[in-house]
Order: structure tokens, then C-alpha cells, then sequence
């Protein structure tokens, strides 16, 4: 462990620590923001909502995207909703309990002041999104509705329809869209970020390469924010989209931004079992269904009968029967870990035995097949497709797969990395959800992250560079990070060997899951620790990238991805390995109570750990961040 | 199953194409379309010739980066589904299937099957959009929604921009695409002030890039979210009433 990191975190109470800080922090005036240029990488919540407020406040920015519109970003895929403590349903909801239920939902290894904030503007959030034209779900009386989501036992989540990320992301890339048209964002598409240039211990810029003609260009701003997402596709199959990765994330981490909690993942409990060999991904079903449907498995391992004709006496509605309080609404590692102890004691469902049931037969009798419908109506579409089976006849079958990442880029209160200049926000960051998220909070932290925290923070930060031009693009600190990239690239292009891109990804997904997935252990952990470098020895001898670096090349974009989630990979068994506790959605089988609930470990483990680049993913060093709680108590969660 | 695939193959935007034929054999009728060209591809770098490039991402139906056309439909032969969502159960073991870009003025085929859809955010660029500034928004249930117009909006704004609409119309014309995002906003509260200049200019910027809507409804048809033809309706009536509304009167109810 080297030193203790610094969270800069204010003083005060918690309840007035942001209001104090927004005042004590310096300001930009109106007509010095033109002076500074901002680089916005990622266009999801996170980004298009800081990029456009950062527009409208008159900062030049600039904001890339892989994708050929910054509306395809990965939030669009959200499905369930987003918490805020409006309490408009009067069931005892408040900025508190909200902050109380994140702190607790991620098993006590968040940063109080970070969740604090998070959950007082969650609900100007919702006033925005309205203001813009976001078409939340809405009573009879014109007024927004709610739902319950899990690990909250008030009704705090809206939502619009199955499809509550699309609509937030259109707001806030509509949002965007108005700022380039205005002229004050730049917006440049099918751009993938590969590189940041560091100069002074500053970040200055970013090395970027033009997907549609491979043409490597330099971009210098007086910050960076990365706003990239998460890097679930570590595990090859997720939920995540294609093309999400980490390499923004890690390029930055190689050039000395320290890399937090990587091991944090988590699986969520309700996606569609994989069904044969070339499954390329998996897909979600929103958590939101757990509010009507009934999870259970047959008594017996050996039943045979389809599900409707199994009587109910020999059917075993396990979470209801072990977590009477929350029952199918229990956090999601919960879930997850229990999905997984019935399966592997054989008693999983569906032809590869790899499933529980999902169960809408009491909703559709209590509430009619309209009504359900009206709220689920394109989920279950989605499942008959993807499966050939309609679920207003038979339970869904659904099983834990990898969702979201809890880890990311270390950052202080202010969202900046230990790289002064060099801001993470979203999903990229690891601030605020610990070692599990609630449902319904990614949507909350993107837009909070980049409507309401990011003006205030990089204000500051920039405060102190008024009058200082940006490093040219000319700079050496521009050549050198620029030649890294060319030699990058054309490494990829030039191995020469026999096996695809797809190959490793699908390998390294392999290791990822069976070791280092739903439950973890030392001796599983060190066999993964010596296989992913052979694999990653094999990726530079073996891989074969066809055509060239000057056109449109997806087996080269894969490529690049693909080996830097080969590095990442062994830092997320690195860190697990590290870390000797359970918590949240890290489980590691070694730490259980008696019921086989997560164990933590707070006299050793009540820290962050955050990961130094040395130079080899196995040779990091481990930074600590003490997290201090003053107001929850840490007490084994229960949700029984 | 064993299949025929023709496929349009084009180097970059300035060259030639032309469809290639390939022979691919055990795919599961489970796979999705995508999973079937990830076979395919898998192959032909197998034996050293260069994979078919294809605009993909969440494989959920809702990025809206896929689409293509397969026998001559945008997005295939399922109603109301996008390619990623298309599953290969859909076929017959046997069967020949063409597989070609978005074919349009405006969609530029950039390599393969992938095209320059940008056009469309010129469109929101034009005004898709309310003026909104952060932080700016009152509290949101100031102003209630009667449901039946939220829900009316909401069908608008499922549009994913795929662009299947433009695709599949003989004249490649945006009007479903236009309508949707102008409806959206149109037909909320908060969408009121700009409301007409929003048609406007959104309207006459879509007519720079693309063809005229002469009511065919191949749109309708070939939209993964099933958009309605109404909202056509609602932008015509919309662009009409923009013209001879006095805007100074805007704020007399």
C-alpha cells in the first residue's frame, strides 16, 4: 500500500457539505468560459448531459464518439427506470433514505459524501428531464408515476415504458444537438479516443483515430473528461453492446491514472440464459419485472413437467422464502448469488438446465393480461423473440449475467482523477455505487454526474489556468503519445497469425467468467492470474487482423479492444484476489456467513483500493482510500 | 440449416460493389441474423479474406446501429423487429438470402454494409430539441400531462433512427423519421414555444437531403417500432399552421 488518497472530500455535515462546497469553490465568469477548451469523450448520459450543460455555459467543447450518432450510446439501452427521492407517492421517501439505501445497496465501500450529493440532485434531474421533453410514465391525472425497484422498499423509480434509457439519452442528446447547432459543442463522430497526452502531470489532450478512414489526429483542451462506460465485455458475454470497452479508461490508466476497485462487477440477476456456441451476447430483462414476477425452481432436480402443470406445493419461490421482507425485490448480488446456488445444485430450468423461472402467472390473474402488458408489453416481445417462447403463457426463463462495473477510474469528490485535468464521470468512474448498484441508480449517476456535479467542479479546476493557452498539438508531448498510437495500430495489423480477434475475446471471456465471475476463490483466482498472461502472449504471436488501417476496419477496432481488456482482465483477478472479503457483488466463497450471505471484513477491507500502471498488469501497486462513514452504521446487510 | 448468402461487398464509399456469394452451412435456428454474419465472418478470416463490415451494437433492438436489407425488406421479414432482434428460425434451411445496404441518395454506403446516416442528425440539429438550458427546468409535475397525450408522445419518441423508414420508401423519403422526432416534442406541453419553428425548420432541412413522402406507408411497414402514419399527419398539419400563425399572438391562449 503507498499513502492514503486523498478523496477531497469537504467538511461539514452531510446534508450541507455540496451546498458549502458549491459556494467555497471557484468560479469561471460567463465571458472567460469561451477561453477554455473541454474535451468530452463518450456521448451516453454522462457525456451529452455534461457536454451540452458545458455548451450552455459557454465553454468550447468537444465531444467524440465512436458511434456514427452520439445517440447509439449504451444508455439507450437502459431499460427500468431512474431513483430520485421526489417522494411524489408519500410512502417515506427523502434525499436521506435514498443516500441511506445506496450506501447500504453497495454493501458499505462507497464514499458517503459522493452518494449524499448523488441522491440530492437526483431530483432535479427528474425536473430536467421533464423540461425537456422526456415522456416519463404518467398517471391518469397527467402526473409522473412510480414503481419500486430493488433494494428500496418506497416507489422512487420513473420510468418511460421498458425503455427509460432511450428516452433520458434522446433528452440529453437532443440537449447536445441543440449546442452544436449553436455552435459551442463540436461533435465529432465514428472517432475513437486511443490515447491521452499527458504533459507536466497534466492532461492536455487526446490522440484520436478516425474509424472511417484511420486517419490519426491530436486534440488539445485545458481538461478531459471521459465519460466511456463501463467494461463489462471483459467476460465476452454481457449485457453490454458490441463495441463497449475500456480503452479509453485504460490508455488513460497506463498513462498514470490510477484504476479503482476493477474487481467490482456486477451481475445482474434477470437476463435470458445463453442457448448455444456462437451466442454473441446476452440480453437483459429489466429488473423492473421482479416487481410482478415470482422467481422459483422445482422442488425436485429431476422434474420433467413443463412448468404450468408443476403444482405449488413443489415449487420452491426461493427468495420470497428466504428474504420474507424484500422477497423477489432483494438487491441484485442477492439475487444473482441465489439464481446461481439453485442452479448448481441442479435444480435449474430450461433445456440446458441453466435457468429459474420467472413467473407472470399471478400478476396476469390479480391484474389481467392489459395491464401487464402496459408495463412489461416490450419485454415480452423482446423474450419471444430472442426465444420462441411467449411469456404470458409460460414463466420466462432468466439466469445472472454481467451488467454493469461498480469500478472505474479513481476520481475525488470533484470527479477528477489523481491526473490533474483529467475528469471520469458515469459509469467510467467508481465512485458512487460501491461493490453492487442499486437498480435504477446508473441512469441517476450518468446524468448527475455530467447535468449537476461536473459545471461546478471543472469551474475550479479551470480557474486556475485562466490566461494559460492549451500545449499545442505540435508539442512533443503530442509527437510521442501520436507515435505510440501508429505503432499501436500497426502492431495489430502486422502479427500476421491464424486466429480472430474474436477468438481471445471469446477466451479471456471464458477465464473472466468461470474464476472471476459470481463467486471467486484464491485457487480459481491464481489459475486465472496464470492463464490470461499466456493468453495475452498467444494474442501478439497468433492474432490475424485482415485489410488495413486507412478504411472503415472493425477487426482492427476489436482488435486494440480486445487486448487492452487482456491487461484489464488480470488486474480484475489481481485486485480480487486482493481483496480477501465478500462484499457486494464480489463474493468470495472463502468469506460467507453461516446462511451464505457475503461476509465483509471492515477492520481490514474498508477501503478502496486503487491500481498504479508499473508497466505489467501483475507488477501494480496498490493505492488505499480510506472510506470514513459518519453517518450509516456498517452493520451485515440484511434483507430478510 | 445450410444457407446461400449474397452479400454486397464495397470497398469504401468511391468504389464499385457487387454482390458476393457465400456458402455457410450448420447455423442454429436459434442464432440471430447478426450471429449467423458473426459466423460468416468468423470463416472468412479463417481462410484469409476480409470479414463483411456492419453497423451492430446493442444487439437489443433499441441503438438503432444495425439495419440492412434482407430480400428486398428493410430489417428482414418480421414485422416490427430490428436485424439484431431477427432471429434465424425466421428462415429455411436451403434459402438464398440477399443481404445489401440502405440504399438512398442520402445514406452513403461507407464500406460493405455500412452507411453515413448523419443526415439525420442534421434533421434534430435543425430543432429537435426544446430549449431547456440545466438547471432550468421547473419542478416536473408543475405541469401535468394529460396521459393520453404522453403516451402519444412516447409512441413518437421510440423512434431508434435506424433509418429503415427512408430504406424501404420508393422516393427515400424521411418523413416517418421527421415526424417522430418533431411529434415527440410537438405534442407535449413543455414543446409549445418552439413549436413552430421547430417544424420549419426541421421540415425544410429534411427536404434538403431527402426525397418527397408521396403516402406509399412502405415506412410504416419496415419501422422496427411500428411508428404510425399519423404522425406524418400531425407534421403536415403542424407545418401548414406554422405558416400563417402570427408567432407574436403565441402566448394568447
Amino acid at each position: 500500500m503507498i499513502g492514503n488518497l486523498d478523496s477531497a472530500v469537504p467538511g461539514g455535515d452531510i446534508g450541507d457539505k455540496w451546498t458549502q462546497h458549491k459556494f467555497d469553490m471557484k468560479l469561471v465568469a460567463p465571458n472567460n468560459r469561451r477561453k477554455f477548451d473541454v474535451i468530452v469523450v463518450g456521448s451516453g448520459l454522462a457525456g451529452a448531459s455534461a457536454a451540452a450543460t458545458l455548451g450552455e455555459q459557454g465553454y468550447n467543447v468537444t465531444c467524440i464518439t465512436y458511434h456514427d450518432s452520439p445517440r447509439r450510446a449504451h444508455s439507450i439501452a437502459a431499460q427500468g427506470g431512474i431513483n430520485a427521492a421526489k417522494n411524489y407517492k408519500n410512502d417515506g421517501d427523502s434525499v436521506y433514505r435514498l443516500f441511506y439505501d445506496t450506501v447500504k445497496g453497495g454493501d458499505y465501500r462507497s464514499r458517503e459524501a459522493n452518494v449524499h450529493r448523488l441522491a440530492e440532485v437526483s431530483v432535479d434531474i427528474i425536473d430536467q428531464c421533464v423540461a425537456q421533453g422526456v415522456p416519463f410514465a404518467r398517471e391518469y391525472g397527467g402526473l409522473l408515476d412510480n414503481r419500486s425497484f430493488g433494494g428500496a422498499q418506497v416507489s422512487r423509480t420513473f420510468y418511460a415504458r421498458g425503455q427509460t434509457g432511450q428516452q433520458l439519452l434522446l433528452g440529453a442528446y437532443q440537449a447536445l444537438m441543440k449546442e452544436v447547432a449553436k455552435g459551442s459543442v463540436d461533435l465529432i463522430v465514428k472517432t475513437e479516443v486511443l490515447d491521452l497526452v499527458v504533459k507536466d502531470g497534466r492532461a492536455c489532450g487526446v490522440i484520436t483515430r478516425d474509424l472511417r478512414t484511420g486517419a490519426v489526429r491530436r486534440h488539445s483542451a485545458h481538461a478531459v473528461l471521459l465519460a466511456t462506460g463501463g467494461y463489462g465485455n471483459a467476460f465476452y458475454l454481457s449485457t453490454n453492446a458490441m463495441q463497449s470497452n475500456v480503452t479509453a479508461s485504460w490508455r488513460a490508466h497506463r498513462r498514470g491514472a490510477l484504476f479503482a476497485n476493477p474487481c467490482f462487477t456486477q451481475i445482474h440477476p434477470t437476463c435470458i440464459p445463453p442457448s448455444e456456441e456462437y451466442q454473441s451476447k446476452l440480453t437483459l430483462m429489466s429488473e423492473s419485472l421482479r416487481n410482478d414476477g415470482r422467481v422459483w425452481v422445482p422442488d425436485d432436480p429431476d422434474e420433467t413437467r413443463p412448468p404450468n402443470q408443476i403444482p405449488e406445493e413443489d415449487r420452491d419461490y426461493y427468495l420470497e422464502r428466504k428474504y420474507p421482507a424484500f422477497g423477489n425485490l432483494v438487491p441484485r448480488d442477492v439475487a444473482s448469488r441465489n439464481a446461481k446456488t439453485v442452479v448448481d445444485a441442479g435444480r435449474g430450468v430450461g433445456p440446458r438446465k441453466n435457468g429459474v423461472y420467472l413467473d407472470f402467472a399471478d400478476a396476469i390473474s390479480r391484474l389481467g393480461e392489459d395491464t401487464v402488458g402496459e408495463r412489461y408489453g416490450n419485454l415480452f416481445d423482446m423474450y419471444q423473440r430472442i426465444t420462441d417462447e411467449d411469456p404470458y403463457q409460460v414463466p420466462m426463463r432468466i439466469y445472472p449475467a454481467v451488467h454493469y462495473t461498480m469500478g472505474g477510474l479513481w476520481v475525488d469528490y470533484h470527479l477528477m482523477s489523481n491526473i490533474p485535468g483529467l475528469f471520469v464521470l458515469g459509469e467510467a468512474n467508481f465512485s458512487d455505487h460501491g461493490a453492487n448498484r442499486l437498480g435504477a441508480s446508473a441512469l441517476m449517476q450518468g446524468l448527475a454526474d455530467g447535468y449537476f456535479v461536473i459545471s461546478y467542479t471543472l469551474a475550479n479546476y479551470l480557474s486556475g489556468l485562466l490566461g494559460d493557452p492549451v500545449v499545442p498539438t505540435d508539442d512533443p508531448a503530442f509527437d510521442a503519445t501520436e507515435t505510440d498510437v501508429n505503432d499501436r495500430v500497426n502492431q495489430l495489423l502486422s502479427i500476421g497469425g491464424t486466429r480472430s480477434p474474436d477468438h481471445f475475446h471469446k477466451e479471456l471471456g471464458r477465464i473472466m467468467w468461470d474464476y472471476c465471475g459470481m463467486a471467486r476463490n484464491q485457487t480459481g483466482l491464481e489459475k486465472a492470474l496464470s492463464e490470461i498472461p499466456a493468453l495475452r502472449d498467444e494474442f501478439y504471436k497468433d492474432l490475424r487482423v485482415l485489410g488495413g488501417g486507412d478504411t472503415l476496419n472493425q477487426s482492427l477496432e476489436k482488435a486494440g479492444r480486445v487486448a487492452d481488456f487482456l491487461e484489464l482482465g488480470e488486474l480484475m483477478c489481481k485486485d480480487a484476489l486482493d481483496r480477501r472479503e465478500s462484499c457486494g457483488g464480489h463474493f468470495r466463497e472463502e468469506s460467507q456467513t453461516e446462511e451464505g450471505e457475503a461476509l465483509r471484513d471492515d477492520e481490514n477491507f474498508s477501503f478502496v483500493s486503487a491500481w498504479e500502471w508499473t508497466g505489467d498488469p501483475a507488477e501494480e501497486t496498490r493505492h488505499e482510500e480510506t472510506l470514513v462513514f459518519d453517518n450509516v452504521a456498517l452493520t451485515q446487510r440484511s434483507y430478510k | 440449416m445450410k444457407l446461400t448468402l449474397k452479400i454486397w461487398r464495397q470497398a469504401g464509399p468511391e468504389s464499385e460493389g457487387a454482390l458476393t456469394t457465400y456458402e455457410l452451412d450448420g447455423v442454429s435456428e436459434d442464432i440471430s441474423f447478426l450471429e449467423m454474419l458473426d459466423m460468416l465472418n468468423e470463416q472468412l478470416i479463417e481462410r484469409g479474406e476480409e470479414p463483411v463490415e456492419f453497423e451492430h451494437d446493442c444487439r437489443e433492438g433499441i441503438c438503432g446501429s444495425c439495419g440492412m436489407m434482407i430480400n428486398g425488406h428493410a430489417h428482414g421479414p418480421e414485422k416490427g423487429t430490428a436485424t439484431c432482434q431477427l432471429h434465424m428460425r425466421k428462415f429455411a434451411d436451403g434459402d438464398t438470402i440477399n443481404i445489401e445496404p440502405w440504399r438512398a441518395a442520402a445514406f452513403p454506403v461507407v464500406k460493405d454494409l455500412v452507411v453515413d446516416r448523419s443526415a439525420f442528425d442534421q434533421v434534430v440539429e435543425a430543432g429537435g430539441y426544446i430549449t431547456a438550458p440545466t438547471g432550468a427546468g421547473p419542478d416536473a409535475n408543475l405541469i401535468p400531462v394529460p396521459k393520453d397525450a404522453a403516451d402519444a408522445a412516447f409512441d413518437a419518441a421510440a423512434c431508434i433512427g435506424c433509418g429503415a423508414c427512408v430504406a424501404a420508401c420508393p422516393n427515400s423519403a424521411a418523413q416517418l423519421f421527421t415526424s417522430s422526432k418533431i411529434e415527440h416534442l410537438n405534442l407535449l406541453p413543455q414543446g409549445q414555444a418552439e413549436r413552430n419553428q421547430r417544424v420549419v425548420e426541421m421540415v425544410d432541412t429534411m427536404e434538403q437531403y431527402f426525397g418527397s413522402c408521396t403516402n406509399h406507408g412502405e415506412c410504416t411497414e419496415a419501422c422496427p417500432k411500428e411508428i404510425p402514419l399519423d404522425y406524418i399527419a400531425f407534421m403536415n398539419r403542424d407545418y401548414v399552421k406554422a405558416q400563417i400563425k402570427n408567432r407574436k399572438l403565441l402566448g394568447q391562449r
